[in-house]
């Protein structure tokens, strides 16, 4: 008779902290955030509801510019991380055995023992005007003055495709590994070209685990703020900054709110609009990731 | 022009590092015929497949298909198509899907590709499966969607891997039936690897027993079961009993084996003067409870009911014998008089020198 309690006692206890994170980390801050962004200054120290916030996004050119950029970028990011992901995944999950395999995974996920902070100065080591490449260019004769390679989009493109990669690698690994042997083998044996095994059996088959990876590399692409800043300079232009400025320099916290609600509805679209192309439910995807 | 073999395979060596998982094989394959390869784990039978399917290249030696060698063909260019182990077919594919991949792979149109699918499945009994996804499949019909998906191509060649494998009993003796009658309406020359002897019994025109990397023997079931050229092949096909001792000539062209005990046996076989093996089957032991009754065989002797094996059909007898350090199996006819029979009863034994073979060991 006194099982029943106790048993939603246990339960409740077992769920609290997930709840209490939840609650108190992700859910309460983005109701004050939302509330926030409805409140519009219409004195000194007076606010009042209105959508002024959003109209403002819309009214202001630079403003949606930095919106459409950062998630014409990000999609940029995402294909290319996915291109240069599958090969090596491939290679780990399918052709690397036993130690080789831990190995290769380790080396991957090497670069995030330093802080993102420190792995952008390093690309920035390399790319500046004086940096390494700059001088070996000049070394063997390929450049008679400095070169920068920083501060443009191919270098934000860079260190962004560099920091997703780990977040590709493992649920495309996962996802391939599961594929037997003997399946693609009867590919071939059937008469299929390896492109055809490729495009018909293989990535069917990663499909889920190219979908999660995706999402994630993505998401943290979109809401990246360190890269964008330190390796494109002025020329980065990347939405968190606007956030950034709104909220740090101009104090302007309604606006800020207002841009990290669309920067959420932004993210959400377009993994919506993801899933849905390639038919996808995100239940299965995340059990991939 | 029509070749008169289908398959040749002329001194096949297979090897990893020092170890030749095939060593020195050669055969031949008639179109048309069932033929299998019969060995236990390990004896290189997959390997032996896996390079007449392409998906290995042998060390040294030459494999032909309709007379053309087949060395650096890679396994997508092969008139030949294996049903796996593991079935592989391809989840992420409907089952049309499944058996259509092989022909649109060969630029078939989609249309064409489609109406020959459907068709291949109305003939392997899975008429309007074309929809389905192969996860809703039962074992058995998985089992036909793997055949049709191959026969499509209309190969030269059906190369089968232990196919039943993974099927309950009753499925299994089912589908080997099932795979017989296939493989004759289609009249496609099937290569098939199994280390059940039974599946190969039942199913082959031919079989070639394989241990160790090399052929044993290669015959008809029947040549295989009643006259097997190595003591390998007289314990590894079908039931037998199995003594060791020292053989000697006798009389008639008989062979006399001494057993450890004294124990003196008649038998048939090539060998003198050596140590050897015996071999007689469980079936070609008489039973009887009076001892006249086995009078006229060479071999006979009294021992002790130990076990009784009961299997229907296939029942038999553990029989304790005096000179014999294992006890003898024998067959127990489930319509005869000894159909009753407890453990513990006396009886007799006996066997013609013809039933018992010898080899050197």
């Amino acid at each position: 008779m006194s099982q029943k309690p106790a048993r939603s006692l246990t339960l409740f206890l077992l769920l609290a902290p997930a709840v209490l994170w939840l609650g108190l980390l992700i859910v309460l801050p983005h109701v004050e955030i939302l509330v926030l962004s409805f409140s519009e200054r219409v004195a000194p120290r007076v606010y009042a509801f209105g959508f002024g916030n959003y109209l403002e996004f819309f009214t202001e050119p630079l403003y949606w510019r930095t919106f459409a950029r950062t998630a014409i970028m990000s999609i940029i990011v995402t294909a290319l991380t996915l291109v240069l992901a599958f090969p090596i995944a491939l290679y780990i999950a399918r052709v690397a055995q036993g130690r080789l395999k831990a190995m290769l995974l380790l080396l991957c996920l090497l670069p995030f023992w330093v802080s993102e902070l420190v792995r952008t100065l390093g690309w920035m080591i390399l790319l500046r005007e004086t940096g390494i490449i700059s001088y070996t260019l000049r070394a063997i004769g390929l450049a008679d003055q400095p070169v920068e390679l920083l501060y443009n989009d191919g270098a934000v493109i860079l260190g962004l495709v560099y920091g997703g990669l780990l977040f590709m690698i493992v649920p495309l690994a996962n996802a391939l590994e599961s594929l037997e042997p003997s399946v693609v083998e009867a590919g071939f044996d059937l008469g299929g070209s390896r492109w055809t095994v490729l495009r018909r059996i293989v990535i069917p088959h990663a499909m889920p685990g190219i979908v999660a990876g995706s999402i994630i590399v993505f998401m943290l692409t979109v809401g990246n703020f360190a890269t964008p800043v330190l390796l494109g300079g002025k020329n980065g232009l990347w939405f968190t900054e606007q956030i950034y400025a709104q909220f740090i320099t101009r104090f302007n916290w309604p606006q800020g709110a207002a841009f990290g609600m669309l920067l959420l509805m932004l993210s959400s679209a377009i993994v919506w609009a993801g899933l849905r192309l390639t038919g996808q439910s995100l239940g299965t995807t995340l059990k991939q990731a | 022009m029509a070749h008169s073999t289908d398959l040749d395979l002329v001194n096949v060596i297979k090897r990893f590092g020092s170890h030749a998982a095939v060593n020195d094989v050669s055969f031949s394959v008639a179109p048309g015929e069932f033929f299998s390869i019969l060995g236990p784990s390990g004896c290189g039978k997959t390997t032996l497949m896996r390079m007449i399917a392409g998906f290995e290249n042998p060390t040294s030696g030459d494999i032909r298909i309709r007379g053309k060698s087949m060395i650096g063909v890679p396994a997508n260019k092969r008139p030949v198509n294996m049903v796996f182990q593991s079935l592989a077919l391809f989840p992420m594919m409907s089952v049309g899907e499944n058996v259509a991949y092989g022909l649109t792979c060969r630029d078939v149109s989609r249309a064409e590709a489609e109406e020959r699918a459907s068709r291949m499945l109305e003939r392997v009994g899975l008429k309007g499966f074309g929809e389905r996804r192969v996860t809703a499949l039962s074992g058995g019909q998985r089992q036909r969607v793997a055949i049709a998906r191959c026969l499509v191509l209309e190969p030269t060649l059906v190369l089968l891997d232990e196919p039943l494998g993974a099927l309950d009993l009753k499925l299994r003796e089912h589908m080997k039936i099932e795979l017989k009658q296939l493989q004759s309406t289609f009249n496609t020359t099937f290569a098939y690897i199994t280390h059940d002897q039974s599946e190969a019994l039942v199913m082959s025109d031919r079989i070639a027993v394989m241990n160790q990397g090399k052929f044993e023997q290669v015959g008809s079931p029947r040549e295989l079961y009643h006259n097997p050229a190595t003591p390998f092949v007289a314990s590894f096909v079908g039931e037998t009993n199995k003594w060791q001792g020292e053989a000697a000539a006798a009389a008639n062209g008989a062979i006399s084996v001494r057993l450890p005990s004294g124990t003196v046996v008649q038998g048939q076989g090539k060998v003198a003067d050596k140590a050897s093996l015996a071999f007689v089957r469980p079936e070609a032991v008489a039973l009887a409870q009076d001892a006249s009754v086995l009078s006229s065989l060479p071999n006979r002797f009294e021992g002790r009911v130990s076990a009784v094996l009961f299997d229907g059909a296939n029942s038999s007898l553990l029989i304790d014998t005096a000179g014999f350090d294992q006890p003898v199996r024998a067959v127990l006819p489930q319509a005869g008089p000894l159909a009753g029979i407890q453990v513990g009863a006396p009886i007799h034994v006996g066997w013609t020198a013809d039933a018992m073979k010898v080899f050197a060991a």
